[in-house]
């Protein structure tokens, strides 16, 4: 078994093996809707590779955050705004 | 200071490293993934060991996780990290930031679960579990398979591979493709449960807050499918943005290089996907060639050109087989969102005849991403591409500006 680390989105606790990245763990608690749009459509990953910035969220109180570019670390709080 | 900088750390990257830092160059290679490998290698699949290995076995500096984001002057690039920004300054630099999907518009694609297939690849090689979810892999090119194949092997209910090229073109292609090597008999083995259907797409993502289903179109026939995902690519376009922020020439929407891979601009190299999509075999070339030349090998360089040619004839085929047919034009309706950054959709778009009046009536491809989704969309609907590039070419933090 690979270690794993555990950090909560949305307050739900998720548990992910070393080295996964935030968007992967927000869409394993069930969460798609990670944002809003300008027009209040609701909106997830699309690129996967920090290009589209569709998959940003808010990690421990930092705002704009792409979840696909960020590495999972214990403790983490993670936000969406979907 | 550094000899050589290399922006990029995929394949293409790593082989410039490698080869310049054997010849004596001290490199740097900066990446704005967490860790080296690219796309393609991300996560360090076994075939890419022997690349690892190379850099591990010279005395190369990796920077992971740092946007480049503007030049502070001629041999001075600024890059972004989670601590600051960092001054990294060359005597040669290879640009070798790969390919990103194209997104092509049709109605629902800006459904949360439609992703690109690439896309969804990354998310599933980061975490993502995807045992018997059902899902749709749409678009176009020979990332399809791959996804495919991938997505089959974590146990994932692979319902069937829309490709919008047709069979025509496919079988010339899988004729180079099978002379290439036997990768193709590979991925036939690990997908022959799933049906592949040529000149097939999605022309609609159902769904409220999320996807629910697709329409598939072929010939006369349309059906729904329900699905989890949606993985959906057409092929590939350049990442050239930072190439143009430095002044390099570009033909047909890829960086121009010589025969060392020496874009216009003097001591200014590139390779991989950025000079043209040509795939991982073509990209390894043009990296060690990069490299060699950085370092002043270009006898050594030479020995590599037939390997190169070679490779880029199957470039060229890969090319013109999934050559977009005029169809998809059609799929997005007027209210269809075409720049998902500011919400545009297209009959916005069609009041306008160029990229720059639609940005500045519209806001089209201003946003965050900068251009870089709706970009190819909107070069293939109107035939507009972007007429210039300024710093930075990223959204940065305001106090990384300021620092200047």
């Amino acid at each position: 078994m690979s270690e794993t680390v555990t950090l909560a989105v949305n307050g739900i606790a998720v548990e992910m093996p070393v080295g996964s990245l935030v968007s992967a763990a927000i869409l394993k608690t069930g969460t798609y809707a990670f944002r809003r749009s300008v027009t209040g459509e609701p909106r997830g990953p699309l690129c996967g590779m920090g290009i589209c910035f569709e998959c940003r969220v808010t990690i421990d109180g930092e705002q704009h955050c792409r979840s696909c570019q960020t590495v999972c670390r214990n403790g983490m709080d993670v936000r969406t705004d979907g | 200071m550094g000899d050589l900088l290399v922006v990029g750390a995929g394949p293409a990257g790593m082989a410039a490293a490698w080869r310049a830092a054997q010849n004596g160059l001290r490199v740097c290679v900066v990446d704005d993934n967490p860790a080296a490998g690219g796309q393609i290698w991300r996560g360090g699949p076994p075939e890419a060991q022997v690349w690892f290995e190379r850099i591990r076995s010279v005395d190369v500096e990796m920077i992971n996780g740092a946007r480049v984001f503007e030049q502070l002057r001629t041999g001075t690039l600024l890059a972004e990290t989670a601590s600051g920004v960092s001054e990294l300054s060359y005597k040669s630099l290879v640009l070798a930031t790969g390919a990103r999907e194209r997104f092509l518009p049709f109605p629902g694609w800006t459904l949360p679960n439609v992703m690109g297939a690439g896309g969804l690849q990354a998310l599933v090689k980061t975490g993502l579990p995807i045992e018997g979810k059902r899902i749709v892999v749409a678009g176009s090119g020979p990332l399809l398979l791959a996804v495919a194949a991938y997505l089959c092997g974590h146990a994932a209910n692979v319902l069937m591979i829309a490709e919008q090229a047709p069979a025509m073109q496919l079988a010339r292609f899988a004729v180079g493709l099978f002379s290439k090597r036997m990768q193709a008999f590979e991925l036939k083995r690990q997908l022959k449960d799933v049906p592949y259907r040529s000149s097939c797409w999605v022309s609609e993502a159902h769904g409220t807050e999320k996807l629910e289903a697709v329409t598939l179109v072929r010939g006369q026939k349309r059906w729904q499918v329900d699905c989890d995902y949606l993985a959906c690519g057409f092929h590939l376009v350049p990442n050239v943005e930072l190439a143009e922020l430095l002044g390099c020439v570009l033909e047909r929407g890829s960086v121009k290089v010589d025969d060392f891979q020496q874009t216009t601009v003097a001591n200014v190299y590139s390779a991989g996907e950025t000079t043209g999509i040509g795939g991982l075999e073509l990209s390894l070339v043009e990296g060690e060639i990069a490299g060699l030349a950085a370092a002043g090998r270009h006898d050594a360089a030479r020995e590599l050109f037939a390997v190169r040619d070679k490779q880029r004839k199957f470039a060229e085929l890969l090319n013109r087989t999934f050559a977009l047919r005029d169809e998809l034009k059609h799929l997005p309706t007027p209210q269809t969102i075409v720049c998902r950054c500011e919400d545009v959709t297209l009959e916005r778009l069609q009041r306008h005849t160029s990229w720059r009046a639609a940005k500045l009536q519209t806001r089209c491809g201003m946003g965050p991403c900068q251009g870089r989704i709706c970009g190819g969309a909107v070069e293939f609907l109107f035939g507009w591409r972007a007429e210039s590039v300024r710093p930075p070419v990223l959204p940065v933090r305001i106090d990384s500006l300021i620092r200047k």
